[in-house]
């Protein structure tokens, strides 16, 4: 079986879908002859034709509204986004009517459609091309936000995300693009939304991310195994809704916790996780929560991106705080 | 100073399409649609849209409903428009257009449900794929070259009968990128799309002048690529043609076209607004004296098919449909609450199931 990329991943998923469901439509900006600016798309066009890969001019909220139209009629489009950047003027139509259709007309119609992106840092891209914006799709009523961290996890979670009924925004950690390759098996079946998954099992600590900063996670769980404390690694995978049980549940074994993304911290995803854990499993903590984020400053340009991103160095830093914590008197 | 030689690559004409004046008299041979029963019939509508508007702003200002906007005097583009769609077309509109809806058959209690702050009123018993009202401007454009996009390619891959989207906005509108974007992509796409411009002259306080530097609204329409036209918009006549053809140019594949209907509004811009802080008193005085609705009972007084008896039955008729629409309205119970979850989702996802109980014991 052939190992793939996760952006291999990506196309492989739009294939099987294409392929099963004729109201799959793939379209953006270069998605078509040019198979997309990552080749996400790549081959597509070629094999199921300009009608149901199309390249589209050149405007983002145009994307996002007709994508709107065209599902409210039984269609499943997929639209891409070149660039997380890039994805702002399409904000009014993905909040105002994507997330709104079906409370809007109490059912009558909905709009599912996938709005793809490519986000985050860490490629040496210029300005605009390395946001990690999701808190500010997360804080939307009515969307699903989606981020695969593995091939298999992608091929799964976006045929999911295809089938799903509501409108869902897929963020593709494209720093990892092609970090690896994996079997994935191209049997069509769909990994579950709205579920956390479990990387690594640990009971000492627990370590929460999701997309291309798992990979940093990931490693300082490794760093940690060899001084004999076990981290247990989840992939939050859907960002909203949030499947605050898994997290509970690795705390009850692990107690400690450290949440890591790039975006900035003021209103991050990792506040709205942190204040859940306060919320429902405070008493099992023996530490704060800590987070390991992105600064609250505007993305630098790429020289100085590697001092703006969650690195190793840092996550472990906060990693041995969480885990020599002890409250007033009682350690 | 030498003038450089240039050539002229491209030259561009805007026409303007109409039928009635403004005295009731016919300025050309009518087309083959206007046969005096359809007439009557047009004339029924945009009287039951004028009073369906009436009604609304009188239980505005008595606290029955809330904010409402009006389309006095624009009905002949709600009516026309809507008339002269087939059933199977779907209409994308934006949220001042009475008379279209009603001749899409969404219901007046429904209409009234809608500004009386309930969802339930857009979930249409008919006119099931029509979309919902879309109050942010112009949005519901590009809406309407998706659904365009849709309809074309259910016809062409798989094997569906053809169908068009209409989609309707202000003078306002067309200032707007998204009303660009949905032109620009209906044209490069060959949709099958009409796009009517409602120029009332007013965006809420900024007249017609102040949105352009361009002559007509309609020649927006030459930088997207498609045909357009102006017409006269308090002659349903040449609304309900106008949009026949273009609608028939695009069931034949023709693509999309672009229709801009020139009118006044009447009307403050909802009832929350106040027009007399900036709509000239003497230009709200001649555009009374070009409303569609007199224009057109002149005409069918001339033919001597109408007169004072037909209108007071006509206005009886109407009004106890429309009392029979505010009696429903009235008597509808207010939704339980958490009905703002229950569609948010297909299915309500397990991490909203605790606000949603709590909502639950609130109630």
């Amino acid at each position: 079986m052939a190992q793939i990329t996760l952006v291999e991943a990506i196309t492989q998923a739009l294939a099987f879908e294409m392929q099963r469901d004729p109201k799959v439509i793939v379209f953006g900006e270069d998605v078509g002859l040019n198979g997309g600016v990552f080749r996400a798309t790549d081959g597509l066009q070629a094999r199921f034709g300009r009608e149901r890969v199309l390249d589209t001019p050149l405007a983002e909220n145009m994307i996002a509204g007709i994508a709107v139209g065209m599902a409210t009629q039984g269609l499943r489009p997929v639209a891409e986004f070149q660039f997380m950047g890039f994805i702002y003027p399409a904000l009014d139509q993905i909040l105002s009517h994507a997330a709104r259709y079906r409370n809007r007309t109490r059912g009558r119609l909905s709009c599912p459609v996938v709005y793809r992106a490519p986000y985050g840092g860490g490629i040496h891209a210029p300005e605009h091309h390395s946001e990690s914006t999701e808190a500010l799709f997360a804080h939307i009523p009515g969307l699903r936000l989606v981020v695969p961290s593995s091939p298999a996890r992608a091929y799964g979670l976006l045929l999911a995300a295809i089938r799903d009924p509501d409108p869902v925004v897929f963020l593709e950690p494209k720093r990892i693009y092609r970090a690896v390759r994996q079997e994935v098996v191209d049997s069509g079946e769909a990994l579950p939304l709205d579920r956390a998954f479990v990387l690594r099992e640990g009971s000492d600590i627990t370590l929460i991310a999701w997309g291309a900063s798992l990979k940093e996670a990931l490693q300082v769980a490794e760093e940690l195994a060899t001084e004999g404390i076990e981290a247990e690694v989840i992939d939050l995978a859907t960002l909203k809704p949030l499947d605050i049980h898994t997290i509970i549940d690795s705390l009850e074994k692990t107690h400690r916790c450290v949440l890591i993304h790039e975006a900035a911290r003021f209103c991050g995803l990792g506040a709205e996780v942190a204040s859940q854990i306060n919320e429902y499993a405070f008493d099992l903590l023996h530490a704060p929560v800590q987070r390991v984020t992105g600064f609250d400053t505007v993305m630098p340009y790429f020289q100085l991106e590697g001092a703006y991103l969650p690195g190793v160095p840092r996550i472990m830093t906060a990693v041995r705080e969480v885990l020599e914590y002890a409250s007033g008197g009682v350690a | 100073m030498h003038k450089p030689r240039m050539q002229l690559l491209a030259s561009f004409d805007i026409a303007s399409l109409q039928y009635l004046d403004e005295s009731g008299q016919t300025t050309q041979a009518l087309p083959d649609f206007a046969t005096p029963d359809t007439l009557v019939a047009l004339y029924r509508q945009m009287t039951l849209a004028r009073m369906v508007d009436d009604r609304a702003v009188k239980m505005q200002r008595t606290g029955q409903l809330g904010t409402y906007p009006s389309s006095l005097g624009q009905e002949a583009i709600g009516v026309g428009v809507g008339a002269a769609m087939a059933k199977e077309d779907i209409y994308c509109p934006n949220y001042r257009e009475t008379g279209a809806l009603l001749e899409r058959g969404v219901r007046i209690e429904e209409i009234y449900a809608i500004w009386g702050g309930d969802e339930r009123g857009q979930n249409y018993r008919h006119a099931r794929e029509d979309l919902p009202l879309s109050v942010p401007i112009a949005t519901q454009m590009l809406h309407g070259a998706g659904v365009a996009f849709a309809l074309k390619y259910k016809h062409e891959q798989l094997g569906e009968p053809i169908r068009a989207a209409v989609t309707s906005g202000g003078d306002g509108a067309t200032s707007k990128g998204d009303f660009y974007e949905a032109i620009n992509l209906a044209g490069d796409w060959k949709l099958p799309l009409v796009v009517v411009i409602n120029n009332n002259q007013w965006a809420i306080s900024l007249p017609r002048s102040g949105q352009t530097a361009c002559k007509t609204l309609a020649q927006k329409a030459i930088a997207a690529g498609i045909p357009s036209l102006q017409v006269d918009g308090n002659d349903v006549i040449a609304v309900y043609q106008a949009v026949l053809e273009a609608l028939q140019q695009a069931h034949a594949g023709g693509g999309p076209s672009l229709i801009e209907a020139v009118t006044y509004r009447l009307c403050d811009h909802t009832t929350a607004d106040d027009a007399s802080r900036y709509q000239p008193q003497e230009g709200l005085k001649e555009a009374w004296s070009k409303e569609p609705l007199r224009r057109l009972r002149t005409y069918l007084e001339g033919l001597g098919i109408w007169g004072d008896a037909q209108e007071e039955e006509l206005q009886r008729e109407l009004r106890e449909i429309l009392e029979e629409a505010v009696r429903v309205y009235r008597q509808t119970p207010r939704d339980t609450p958490t009905a703002i979850f229950e569609h948010l989702y297909e299915t309500l996802p397990e991490a909203f199931i605790e606000q949603y109980q709590q909502l639950q014991g609130d109630s």
